[in-house]
């Protein structure tokens, strides 16, 4: 009954970012251990209806950052610094039950694992209609209705008899509209996807991108893509920004990053992905070594272990974020600019 | 739903058989063997030798066993050596202070153990949390009687706040309604017979249920400190619930789920902790009788309370994965 | 909403060192405050129960006339010169018997410990490593034993015997573990039945019994360990508790804790030390033996890395 598409004030036109992150900072501390610092002075802007995506190989501080921005991290032994202002408020100094408002209702997420991220013994549409009770104040009769119409939305046959199914007895695609349907169900102006396709077979995975991507059309949300998978993102992104070691190191347009990517990493990482307009015969190349290599960012560039082009400058000194031409690179020697 | 219990119902019927072989074989390997034994202080040739008879020790071996079977189904256990009564009617007569003991126990267990591991899990590393552990693990290493003795000294002869034995003041004139004496006071109205057994119920109670409360404990703080870490309780923050809801409808319910088989298993631990704090408060049921069994050698009272007991413990267990489908989808639907 | 942090932890340990799953346990024991108690009373029961003979002035038996006529009911001679702790209640020197309890304590919760671990270890490498009907007969057996409350199933074995004795304690108490090791032995062999490393033995051409006791049991230690340790302390409360209820050693001149303790229960008030030394050293030992078993099990879950 609510398919009605619904542009939030100050749409899309505007230009106006809807969540502006700045210095984004998460350090994990330990007694008795120096802080390892997963996430190191990340920014980056979202406008509304806009999709963004954070990339990068596991352990780069793409889903911290996600965490981190909506508050899900543990209290203790984490310390996060830097600004999230959404609305004019910064969300990460928001006080807990405040945010709690705000969560679900202008900012939802969608985890990885659709299994575990689902309550085991409490039926889906619970899981859905907690929320519309929640935030939107309904019924609980007006609520099931609203959550079988959900469930409908994103693709789930036979809507009014899932409601009383429980996570296991769906299949995992199933499971993770069921999650989407959540995260979707108050309208949020800010959705955050964190690997939402990883646990699911090939053929679902497109499906399920192609419902975020019409979810996010209908609804004029804006939505962060997690991902290691640059093949999700080359569907879907607008904007996309590489993450190594906690720090962007580049950042464009999908097209132009895709096109000409600048930094030794990216550059990689298009390398190991298999390409329908690649030569046949073209050997996919892996980024050699992993993150276990790093160098710290303060005296180095974290990538220079792994990085073919690494030079003398690159073990000694930090690379610092240079923007030129709607591209942020943090390089210091790129790979040359081919056809720009 | 129907067939998970018919399923699990089936499941009993061997374990229940091998039992019965077991303590067939027990039987049989008594000293002297099960005449003999049997008839203990009063045993002479003839009485052996006509109760071998009876019992059938001259027939081949699984003749006897189906004998001893046929006599375990109806209840004839044998006469016991000390009183010479039949073994099932001094039972009955003894269950209902058992059963008031354990429930008692068990109810202080669970009323206690549930919310202190669950506020123990929430602070983990704080005061609580470490007192709490710290307790549980001094908890289950105290011999039971020793607390029940300790117990007795301090809060009955030292302090008189509880009395130091039995279960109810021969002052009191208490009618026996169902042998629960609580339970009896307040169905015959006679309150002050209610209080009277309560105060009797206390201190016993308090030393049983250590060592149940202190395993129920631990495993709701280790089950809540696993669901609290787990991918569904962030999605439950991450829609915004607030802190009532996640911990209630999310955490609490699925961290429940493995504390209610370990409820279940307490009642095995219940049997035994009876006998012997029973002993030390002269509470007069099965655990005396069994205490008083094993230091005069009534091996037909032995026998039906070795029985009874793993039958109860079976049976309980069974309910317990019973209640376990209800409240767990996945194993019902399974 | 903490296993991204854990993970993430994790990661920064395997990182650091690289080690092995062993090398890392025994690391975090070391710095692990329970462990280090727990090893410490251990320790310092075992160095006791060693010394037991150079420590303790007189024999256990040995009573003493100085003593006796001064023992009257309801009065035992306290502390004096040269009997720290006073006499028992047949007139022989408390603190000898405390200090050389130690040593027959230690002898039976070992022993039991030792007879289930074998018998529940056989039971169970034979039922997990062959499966099919052997499995099915040993571990219905196992479930049965387990359905029988422990001290019930104690005081069972207990009463086989025609008389009680120190072999008939330990025997009685190691019952209990019987079904426990059979467990978890079965648990751990099927586990790996399947796994990589046995059935590349197997495809090897390693013959079964070589398989299972070369690749698939010493796999299986570390919760054994876990599980001996902590079933040395309630064989030591089980041996007690079996006292208590006469179904202890008949021996009048055996100094053992349980012993000790179940014997002066009815002096508490006469000489209460008689009954709380005693009975804190069994308490201190159990729990020693406790928190040592706990804190293993914790250093040795892989999931566990906190």
């Amino acid at each position: 009954m609510t398919t009605s598409l619904q542009k939030t004030p100050g749409g899309a036109s505007t230009g106006e970012p809807l969540l502006s992150v700045r210095d984004l900072t998460v350090a994990f501390t330990r007694r008795g251990e120096p802080d390892s610092v997963a996430v190191d002075g990340v920014s980056f802007d979202v406008a509304p209806g806009q999709i963004v995506g954070l990339v990068g190989e596991s352990g780069c501080g793409k889903s911290v950052t996600s965490m981190a921005i909506t508050r899900l991290l543990p209290a203790r032994g984490v310390r996060v610094t830097g600004s999230a202002m959404m609305d004019g408020v910064d969300l990460l100094t928001l006080p807990e039950a405040e945010m709690r408002e705000r969560r679900g209702r202008d900012l939802s997420m969608v985890f990885q694992d659709p299994l575990s991220s689902l309550n085991p013994v409490i039926p889906v549409g619970l899981q859905v209609t907690e929320v519309l009770t929640r935030h939107r104040g309904m019924k609980k009769e007006a609520a099931r209705a609203e959550a079988a119409d959900l469930l409908d939305r994103v693709g789930i046959p036979d809507p009014r008899r899932r409601l009383d199914s429980y996570p296991h007895q769906l299949s995992g695609g199933m499971r993770q509209r069921a999650l989407i349907a959540i995260a979707l169900a108050c309208r949020p102006r800010l959705l955050i996807a964190d690997e939402p396709t990883t646990a699911l077979d090939v053929t679902i995975q497109a499906q399920i991108l192609e419902l975020l991507k019409d979810m996010v059309r209908d609804t004029g949300a804006a939505l962060v893509m997690i991902t290691h998978d640059l093949g999700v993102v080359a569907g879907l992104c607008e904007t996309v920004n590489v993450l190594y070691g906690g720090r962007i190191v580049e950042r464009a347009q999908r097209h132009r990053l895709f096109a000409t990517p600048r930094h030794p990493y990216t550059n990689g990482l298009l390398g190991s992905i298999p390409r329908l307009d690649s030569p046949a015969g073209e050997d996919l190349v892996a980024i050699p070594g992993s993150v276990a290599d790093n160098l710290p960012w303060a005296s180095a560039c974290a990538f220079a272990p792994r990085c073919p082009r690494a030079v003398g400058v690159c073990r000694t000194t930090t690379p610092e974020a240079e923007t030129s031409g709607g591209r942020l690179l943090r390089c210091h020697n790129p790979v040359p600019a081919t056809a720009e | 739903m129907l067939r998970f219990i018919v399923r699990r119902l089936l499941q009993v019927i061997p374990t229940l058989l091998l039992l019965s072989v077991l303590v067939f074989a027990w039987l049989r390997s008594l000293p002297g063997g099960p005449a003999t034994a049997f008839l203990g202080d009063r045993a002479t040739p003839e009485s052996v030798a006509n109760l071998e008879r009876v019992l059938g020790l001259d027939q081949p071996i699984p003749v006897q066993y189906v004998q001893f079977l046929g006599r375990v189904v109806t209840g004839d256990f044998g006469t016991s050596t000390i009183t010479g009564e039949p073994v099932l009617a001094e039972i009955g007569r003894a269950l209902p202070a058992t059963i008031e003991l354990s429930i008692a126990a068990l109810v202080l267990a669970v009323a206690l153990g549930i919310p202190l591991g669950y506020l123990a899990a929430r602070k983990r590393g704080g005061p609580l949390d470490v007192s709490t552990v710290i307790g549980t693990l001094v908890g289950v290493a105290v011999p039971v009687f020793f607390l029940g003795y300790i117990l007795k000294a301090v809060f009955a002869v030292e302090l008189g706040l509880f009395p130091p034995s039995g279960r109810q003041s021969v002052a009191v004139d208490a009618t026996n309604v169902t042998g629960f004496a609580v339970l009896d006071g307040l169905l015959t109205r006679e309150f002050d017979a209610s209080l009277d057994a309560l105060s009797h119920l206390v201190l016993p109670a308090v030393a049983l249920a250590t060592i149940p409360l202190a395993v129920i404990t631990r495993i709701t703080r280790a089950s809540v400190l696993e669901v609290l870490n787990a991918d569904f309780v962030r999605t439950a923050n991450s829609k915004g619930l607030t802190p009532g809801t996640v911990r209630g409808r999310h955490v609490l319910r699925n961290a429940l789920l493995p504390v209610s088989t370990t409820i279940g298993l307490q009642v095995g631990l219940l049997l035994a902790g009876a006998v012997l704090t029973e002993r030390v408060f002269v509470w007069g049921g099965i655990g005396t009788l069994l205490a008083d069994a094993i230091t005069l050698r009534d091996y037909p009272r032995l026998q039906a309370i070795l029985l009874l007991g793993a039958l109860v413990y079976v049976l309980v267990n069974l309910l317990v994965d019973l209640s376990y489908a209800i409240i767990d989808p996945r194993v019902r639907l399974s | 909403m903490t296993t991204l942090l854990q993970r993430k932890r994790k990661r920064v340990d395997d990182l650091a060192g690289g080690r092995s799953l062993t090398q890392e346990a025994l690391r975090r024991l070391r710095r692990d405050p329970v462990a280090l108690t727990g090893a410490a009373i251990v320790g310092l029961f075992v160095l006791v129960a060693v010394f037991a003979p150079l420590i303790a002035p007189y024999e256990a038996t040995q009573s003493f006339p100085q003593l006796q006529q001064d023992l009257r009911p309801g009065s035992i001679p306290g502390p004096q010169e040269g009997f720290l702790l006073g006499s028992d209640q047949l007139g022989r020197d408390f603190f000898s018997r405390l200090v050389l309890a130690s040593q027959q304590t230690l002898l039976v919760g070992v022993l039991a410990t030792l007879i289930g671990l074998v018998v529940g270890m056989v039971i169970g490498t034979l039922a997990g490593a062959f499966g099919g009907w052997v499995d099915t007969l040993l571990m219905r057996v196992t479930d049965v034993l387990l359905a029988i409350p422990s001290l019930l199933l104690a005081i069972s074995v207990a009463a086989l015997f025609a008389s009680p004795s120190q072999t008939s304690v330990i025997i009685a108490v190691s019952i209990v573990g019987v079904p426990i090791f059979a467990r978890l032995l079965r648990g751990s062999m099927l586990a790996q039945r399947d796994s990589d490393h046995v059935v590349a033995a197997t495809a090897l051409g390693v013959r079964r019994p070589a398989v299972v006791l070369r690749h698939m049991l010493p796999n299986a230690i570390g919760p054994v360990v876990v599980q001996a340790t902590l079933t040395l302390a309630t064989s030591i409360l089980d041996a007690a508790a079996l006292s208590f209820l006469g179904l202890g050693d008949a021996d009048p001149g055996r100094a053992e804790w349980g012993l000790m303790l179940a014997q002066a229960q009815a002096l508490l008030e006469v000489r209460p030390a008689l009954a709380l030394y005693p009975a804190a050293a069994i308490i201190v030992i159990a729990l020693g033996f406790t928190l040592l078993g706990e804190s293993l099990r914790e250093a040795l879950d892989p999931k566990g890395s906190r």
